[in-house]
């Protein structure tokens, strides 16, 4: 599994982070995501598909 | 396809935590069908989650007021082309990219980082206003004396207003929103409220330097005068309307489900699904938003085309059973409530959201371990609706313990 994030889409909602703080950050500087894992492993597959679709702005893709 | 058409919107709310029956059964025949709005036009009214979602997620609607037409009565008529205008600084009735730009000033302000960051201090605020609730005797208006005074005292204290100023926006506040006033006086108790944050931003730029959002965004030099006077008008109503009516509503609705507090007194740990949860089963902005399509799309089947204004609700989608398993209707604090649009979807989403749910974890949960036995003072029935206001709750809530 690959997360990909789209900085330009971002709106800062922080529903990321919300929902998984170990795979996702916000910058400090205007809110707009961090990807911190690009290959979640397993434990961590499950919340990073809730991420991209709680993700309001449509910025976060996994694949 | 025949097209389920409704001649104005439901409001009546048979059981005070439920969305207008009306409502409910138009979703459960349509999720998105045709609303008459004020002036004539033929819209669209959207009650399903599914479909909220994507027109709220979709850059073909947009939320610029000039192109919306209305359904509220009150603002039909001679409205001022100018008036209909978003204001600079205004973002959330912007459209990209200035609504972006704008935005993007202040989403590092609300980051879960920073939030989480202020809990102790909010648990303190908290502590104190469950202390002078405690100090007024045994019985109390939970609006005045704790709903209200919580979340006004930390979007003063993060703004950098004088809390004792609160005369200068609260009932201004309540005139803008209330559904009751003449299209005049909602626009002159935000003029009056402008004159205020006007005063305000002057006074920080001849002070600079101060520790607070509205200085650290004037430090930026980004925004002009005016759009950061109107960015932190919206900033100081959004932070405290909406939190306090959801304390008020959402106790009222924990005392009169008592297995649902049990669970909240008995298992601690519930309490961020709990606010979810409160918040999907709420749903407090039951009047709108709205958006205006920007060119033809297609929903469901349905060709929504350029021009047509659509108008979201907010608590129907929040009750979808296509969304919601088991019974969505029911209160239930364990309930995955993930996934709710209490909070708006898109670009607009709220940008005070981590803010709020910390505000509420912390309020709720110390509410009742301080008042145990925390019960309503009055009969249900009695408790005042908030229906005459855009903002959902409860105008009082007398309380004993």
């Amino acid at each position: 599994m690959k997360i990909s994030v789209d900085q330009s889409k971002c709106c800062g909602s922080g529903m990321c982070v919300l929902t998984d703080p170990d795979l996702f950050d916000q910058s400090e500087e205007d809110g707009t995501v961090v990807l911190l894992v690009e290959h979640p492993d397993a434990e961590h597959e499950a919340t990073a598909k809730e991420a991209a679709s709680l993700c309001p702005a449509s910025a976060i893709t996994v694949s | 396809m025949t097209e389920l058409i409704s001649a104005e919107l439901p409001t009546e709310r048979p059981n005070p935590f439920d969305p207008p029956t009306e409502v409910t059964e138009i979703r459960e025949q349509a999720r998105i069908s045709r609303l008459k709005f004020a002036d004539g036009h033929l819209g669209w009214l959207v009650t399903g989650h599914h479909q909220v979602r994507e027109i709220l997620g979709s850059p073909k609607f947009s939320n610029n007021p000039e192109k919306h037409h209305l359904l509220d009565r009150r603002f039909q008529g001679d409205v001022p082309e100018d008036k209909r205008k978003a204001e600079p600084g205004m973002f959330l009735s912007q459209d990209p990219p200035d609504h972006t730009r704008l935005r993007k000033m202040l989403q590092g302000q609300f980051t879960v980082r920073r939030m989480n960051q202020l809990s102790e201090w909010i648990a303190t605020i908290v502590d104190d206003q469950l202390a002078h609730m405690r100090s007024l005797g045994n019985r109390a208006d939970l609006v005045k004396e704790f709903a209200l005074p919580v979340p006004s005292l930390v979007i003063c204290a993060l703004l950098g207003v004088d809390y004792d100023e609160r005369h200068r926006f609260q009932e201004d506040t309540a005139k803008m929103l209330s559904l009751d006033s003449t299209f005049k006086e909602a626009m002159d108790a935000m003029a009056r409220i402008q004159d205020f944050m006007r005063e305000l931003v002057a006074r920080k730029k001849a002070n600079p330097g101060g520790d607070d959002m509205i200085s650290d965004l004037l430090a930026t030099g980004e925004p002009t005068d005016e759009e950061a006077s109107n960015m932190a008008l919206l900033l100081l109503l959004a932070g405290h309307e909406t939190t306090a009516n959801m304390l008020g509503i959402g106790t009222f609705t924990l005392l009169q489900h008592p297995d649902q507090l049990k669970i909240l007194k008995d298992e601690p740990e519930v309490i961020d699904n709990a606010v979810e949860e409160l918040m999907r089963y709420l749903s407090i902005i039951h009047f709108g938003p709205v958006r205006t399509a920007v060119e033809d799309v297609e929903i469901d089947g349905h060709l929504i085309k350029a021009g047509d204004t659509v108008l979201i609700h907010v608590p129907a989608a929040n009750r979808d059973p296509e969304k919601f398993t088991g019974n969505p209707d029911e209160l239930d604090l364990r309930r995955p409530a993930s996934g709710h649009v209490a909070f708006g979807h898109g670009i607009h989403q709220c940008l005070g959201q981590q803010l709020a749910r910390i505000e509420m974890r912390i309020g709720f949960a110390k509410l009742f371990q301080e008042f145990p036995d925390l019960r309503l003072d009055v009969e249900p029935e009695e408790v005042p609706l908030r229906t005459d206001m855009g903002i959902y709750g409860v105008h009082s809530l007398p309380v004993a313990w």
